[in-house]
């Protein structure tokens, strides 16, 4: 059987898909990516090595495989293709998707390239809920986890064919208490460990210590505007917003408000009553499509757009949508188009990614624009 | 079966010392401070492993004091001398290649007031006796340098370096023999040493023992207070079988010293024609002084951690320096002051032979490891190209 690399968080699922790969007669290879210094930080010894909790759990989980384990230092790839967007992007006034970036340029971009041009690996894999298969045309497909409730395909549409490829997902037939019973009954160090549900390089949760310290943010005031676009009173700092927010905006009014926009440039905040942020056109950058190319058109007709449904945050309802290229002949990676949805979103975020799929396939997707219309 | 060549870091225990182990850990289990029979002749065993070591290192046997490894012993050498030496002055000088038993404990004591001197080094890794002798003043207390490079095996002169300090009186001259103790014949007193740390699994012996050699007369004040155990300079039951392993381990290696060294010179020279065959491959540390079965090298533009994780994944083990591998792009101090750039230092490989490796290991180490040294540099190449893995990106 094939070398596989399997990136071992310590959480349990990526332990479960070291473990079942290795049942598998795979030649497992684990490994833990060091990719910031937030585990340091966590030490009462600070900045000393051998104190990173979660590494060490995967390495525990790996002695119990009896599979290889090492630590990687992937620290500049992943502030390069995730950690500086993630800043650049909320200073811009719009909401991050790391997660997106992480298993684009990371997991499946960085770690996958060492993998195969370092160890002689076929394939790296993740503990996501995800399926991966060959569709009739012989290209890979991106499926939807079996378990709904779990999927975490939102945030792997940007795999290409050449990543999709060389992916793999073994617990995308598995529920979570099915992945949970498995590494009991394996008596993995991991099996009861809770879920982690924050942005890894945020440890306290708050994204605004990370562009304080990381970014060097010092948040001015600004006005916040009401619908009618009189100031209803004052912000501490744009970038500490995203779209939909109606929590701690620190104003009052006749009925709920919410941030429907952010203005970077002029450091202004608009909100909007919940109607407001509805819309039926999402605007997408940056789009990619999984197969390599955009469905076929002449599904609809011969502008180049494609019926698809689409998610614009990670577990929302899916819309059906028409997803038309903003002008001919779009590029098939890095194209904008735009969604026109059969229904209304709600708060669709700039930064945000949108992803576009065909029943359980992942089409692709892209990036929220702002919208040319003001809220 | 692996590979291993990564005697530096560790090597495996010897039957034969196994063996001398054994009784101490099961019927002749006694505390040497007890005043029975069972005390008795844990006593005796504890006496004699004070008196063999100290006989191979040309010492007296109450100047030994076993402690629990290397850094323990350093620990307590260089903590002891320097509280005990408080009153005289508070400069202590050492050298810039140390290890960090030596160097954190030092930065530890600068923080409570001690000055400390760290002496560069030349490109080969070698202390100048001169700068040594230069650095001392009528406040110094010790000085402190290593025998023999853990990262890339270079031997100081040691000797040269004794002289110069025993010129000044009341400086105490520290030596780390850890790394060297199995290949240095060690005569503390040609060597004009006054506390010198050995660790146990460095020749064969068990983990969790080793020693400080303190030379009558000097005064250090006991790190670890308790009982009145090992003279007063150290509270605590002793670990009778680790000493008596210890003992046993260094015997065996100091007899067959000659013979094991030519033989792993000539096996290290084998295989690292084989591996300086390799473009852009260097020697780092001194070409012929220096231990006889250690191998360092830079292999530019690869990180010395991903060859060692593709040759483990080949079954060979290796290490890039030092045995502390979580993920840390921190260079190597010892490269830094030897004057590598990080960009260089990042590519360091150590290859560390044993008395258990063979000729036929070495073979196939010749083979495989030029073999994964050109592949990974290859590779990293490509990867340096992409580093985000989006090749196919147009």
């Amino acid at each position: 059987m094939s070398r596989i690399l399997v990136a071992m968080s310590g959480g349990v699922d990526s332990s479960v898909a070291a473990a079942l790969l290795h049942e598998q007669g795979h030649d497992v290879v684990g490994v833990w990516m060091r990719l910031h210094d937030v585990a340091d930080s966590y030490s009462e010894f600070k900045k000393s090595c051998c104190s990173l909790d979660a590494a060490d759990d995967a390495r525990r989980v790996a002695a119990q495989l009896g599979i290889p384990f090492y630590v990687m230092n992937l620290e500049r790839e992943f502030d390069a293709g995730v950690l500086q967007p993630f800043l650049t992007a909320y200073l811009d006034g719009r909401t991050p998707s790391p997660c997106v970036d992480c298993n684009t340029y990371v997991k499946f971009g960085a770690l996958l390239g060492r993998a195969r041009h370092l160890y002689d690996c076929e394939a790296v894999a993740t503990g996501h809920y995800a399926r991966r298969d060959v569709g009739p045309d012989g290209r890979a497909r991106l499926l939807r986890a079996r378990d709904d409730d779990k999927d975490q395909t939102y945030f792997l549409y940007g795999l290409r064919q050449d990543q999709l490829e060389h992916a793999r997902f073994p617990l995308g037939e598995l529920t979570k208490p099915e992945v949970r019973a498995v590494a009991r009954s394996l008596g993995l160090a991991t099996a009861d460990k809770p879920e982690s549900q924050e942005i890894c390089f945020v440890p306290g949760g708050d994204y605004r210590d990370a562009l304080r310290e990381r970014a060097g943010w010092a948040p001015e005031p600004g006005p916040v505007l009401d619908v009618d676009g009189s100031t209803l009173g004052e912000h501490p700092g744009s970038a500490g917003f995203t779209v939909g927010q109606r929590r701690g905006i620190g104003i009052a009014a006749d009925a709920p408000r919410y941030v429907s926009r952010i203005d970077p440039v002029s450091n202004t905040i608009q909100l909007g009553r919940r109607e407001d942020l509805e819309t039926r056109m999402v605007p997408l950058s940056g789009v990619s499509f999984v197969a390599g190319s955009a469905p076929d058109a002449t599904v609809v007709a011969g502008d180049g757009s494609f019926r698809a449904e689409i998610r614009i945050r990670h577990r929302s309802a899916l819309v059906p949508a028409r997803v038309r290229p903003l002008t001919a002949g779009e590029p098939s990676r890095g194209g904008a188009w735009v969604a026109e949805t059969d229904t209304p979103v709600w708060a669709a975020a700039p930064g945000q990614a949108a992803v576009l799929y065909d029943g359980d396939v992942v089409l692709g997707g892209g990036r929220i624009e702002r919208s040319a219309v003001a809220a | 079966m692996a590979i291993y060549l990564d005697h530096a870091a560790t090597t495996p225990l010897r039957r034969e010392v196994l063996d001398a182990m054994l009784p101490y850990l099961t019927g002749e289990f006694g505390n040497p401070s007890s005043a029975h029979g069972f005390g008795r002749q844990a006593r005796a065993a504890l006496d004699e492993a004070h008196q063999r070591v100290a006989a191979r290192i040309g010492a007296d046997a109450r100047e030994i004091v076993f402690t629990s490894g290397g850094t323990e012993a350093l620990n307590l050498g260089l903590k002891g001398a320097a509280w005990a030496g408080k009153a005289r002055g508070h400069r202590i000088v050492t050298s810039a290649v140390e290890h960090h038993a030596v160097g954190h404990t030092v930065r530890y004591l600068e923080k409570f007031g001690f000055e400390i001197v760290e002496l560069p080094v030349d490109r080969y890794g070698r202390v100048d006796p001169a700068d040594v002798e230069a650095a001392i003043t009528d406040r110094t207390i010790l000085v402190s340098v290593m025998l023999a490079n853990n990262e890339v095996g270079t031997i100081q002169p040691i000797a040269e370096i004794g002289r110069r300090v025993h010129a000044h009186r009341g400086v105490l001259f520290a030596v780390d023999a850890v790394q060297a103790g199995p290949h240095v014949e060690l005569d503390v007193a040609a060597l004009g040493i006054d506390l010198l740390a050995l660790s146990a699994h460095k020749f064969e012996g068990p983990k969790g023992v080793g020693l400080l050699y303190i030379r009558h007369g000097t005064h250090i004040v006991g790190q670890q207070q308790g009982g009145s155990q090992e003279r007063h300079r150290r509270g605590g039951t002793e670990n009778v079988a680790g000493a008596v392993g210890m003992a046993a381990a260094f015997d065996l290696a100091s007899d067959e010293r000659s013979e094991t060294s030519r033989r792993l010179r000539r096996l290290r020279e084998r295989l690292q024609k084989a591996v300086l065959a390799v473009d852009g491959t260097e020697l780092t540390g001194h070409p012929r002084d220096r231990l006889p079965n250690h191998l360092s090298l830079i292999a530019r533009d690869t990180d010395g951690n991903a060859v060692a994780m593709a040759l483990d994944l080949e079954g060979i083990a290796a290490s890039v320096g030092s045995a502390c591998a979580t993920g840390s792009t921190e260079v190597s101090h010892v490269l830094t002051a030897m004057g590598y750039p990080d960009e260089e230092a990042r590519g360091a490989l150590r290859l560390s032979l044993g008395r258990t490796t063979t000729d036929a290991e070495i073979d196939e180490a010749s083979l495989t490891i030029p073999r994964v040294i050109a592949a990974m540099r290859a590779g990293a190449a490509a990867v340096a190209a992409d580093p985000l893995g989006q090749g196919a990106l147009a």
